[in-house]
């Protein structure tokens, strides 16, 4: 019983995490190959639309990572090593969408809903306070004063 | 006032409706290309077919042409081989693009199933059809005389696809000087 757990427990440590990017992909430079892979975790692939390339086992991804690298090894920076894939697959391929005039309703929807939302609290909450309290008539006074020393007898 | 302001939530949420009404309908695998009205990257594919030469961009300018990339590992290509050899019979000019697999493979598979291209080349590293922004197979591009594309269909060319869009498209760009 104790064999069998130290063996499941190796096994466990063994495991790394499965990583889509094999190791003949990898450039040979670790500062390069950093920078790759940290690129790499912002684009999407275009297969499998909710992963990055850096995550998908599509062959289209693995070409792009290689492509990646092959950009980032040639000297390109971060910057032109991305932009040579938007040129091909557009924006679309940022998992990041950039802040331009055709995302601005993507980036500031939701700041513009809250502050529309927080004006209408506003005008509810204020609409309320200044509601005058409707004094009592007389009858209502004699009423109340009746109902309380009622009340005070008991 | 009070009443249009108390309308305005309502307002909003049918523009909100509206707005995923239109766009949860849209097939996400559809990507706008960023070749649209723009002539094809320069390319020139190796030879796909046994004793010819593959094809070069410049080649496919003068007349409207469908450039089709496809391969004989796809699925879908299947589907729309009979519609491109119908197409070839109607004189349609298409020239084809065998995406990411051995030349062989894609020849055995043309020699198999009946070959509509005018002019065939073989993409075997992908690299041509990543310049061109293919995601996946079928794809077409609709060129016009200038070498432009005018057009891409993502996925197969059913009958309804091309009598609806591209056969219109392609009668227009054969009309341009």
């Amino acid at each position: 019983m104790r064999r069998l757990a130290l063996i499941a427990a190796a096994a466990l440590a063994l495991a790394g995490p499965a990583l889509a990017v094999t190791p003949d992909e990898q450039l040979r430079d670790p500062a390069q190959e950093a920078r790759a892979r940290a690129l790499s975790q912002e684009l999407r692939c275009l297969v499998c639309q909710n992963q990055s390339i850096d995550d998908s086992a599509a062959p289209l991804a693995h070409d792009l990572r290689v492509i990646l690298r092959e950009r980032i090894a040639a000297g390109d920076s971060d910057r032109q090593a991305v932009d040579y894939l938007v040129a091909r697959y557009g924006d679309f391929v940022l998992l990041k969408p950039p802040f331009q005039p055709d995302t601005w309703a993507l980036w500031l929807g939701p700041l513009a809903v809250l502050l529309l939302g927080g004006a209408g609290v506003a005008v509810y909450m204020r609409g309320r306070a200044a509601r005058p309290e409707s004094p009592l008539s007389v009858a209502d006074e004699a009423e109340a004063a009746r109902l309380l020393a009622a009340d005070k007898g008991d | 006032m009070r009443r249009a302001l108390a309308l305005l939530p309502v307002a909003l949420f049918v523009l909100v409706l509206a707005g995923f009404m239109v766009g949860l309908r849209r097939d996400p695998a559809i990507l706008p290309s960023m070749l649209i009205g723009k002539p094809l990257p320069a390319f020139a594919l190796a030879p796909l077919r046994p004793g010819e030469p593959g094809f070069a961009s410049a080649e496919l300018t003068g007349e409207p042409v469908l450039l089709n990339v496809f391969a004989s590992w796809c699925g879908p290509c299947k589907e729309e081989h009979p519609v491109l050899l119908r197409l070839k019979a109607e004189g349609v000019k298409i020239a084809g693009l065998d995406w990411k697999e051995d030349a062989a493979d894609g020849a055995r598979w043309l020699a198999a199933n009946g070959d509509p291209y005018v002019r065939a080349g073989n993409d075997a590293s992908g690299r041509t059809g990543i310049d061109l922004g293919v995601s996946g197979v079928p794809e077409t591009f609709v060129l016009d005389r200038r070498g432009r594309v005018r057009y891409r269909q993502v996925g197969a060319i059913t009958p309804e696809v091309w009598s609806r869009t591209i056969a219109p498209l392609m009668a227009k760009l054969e009309a341009e000087s």
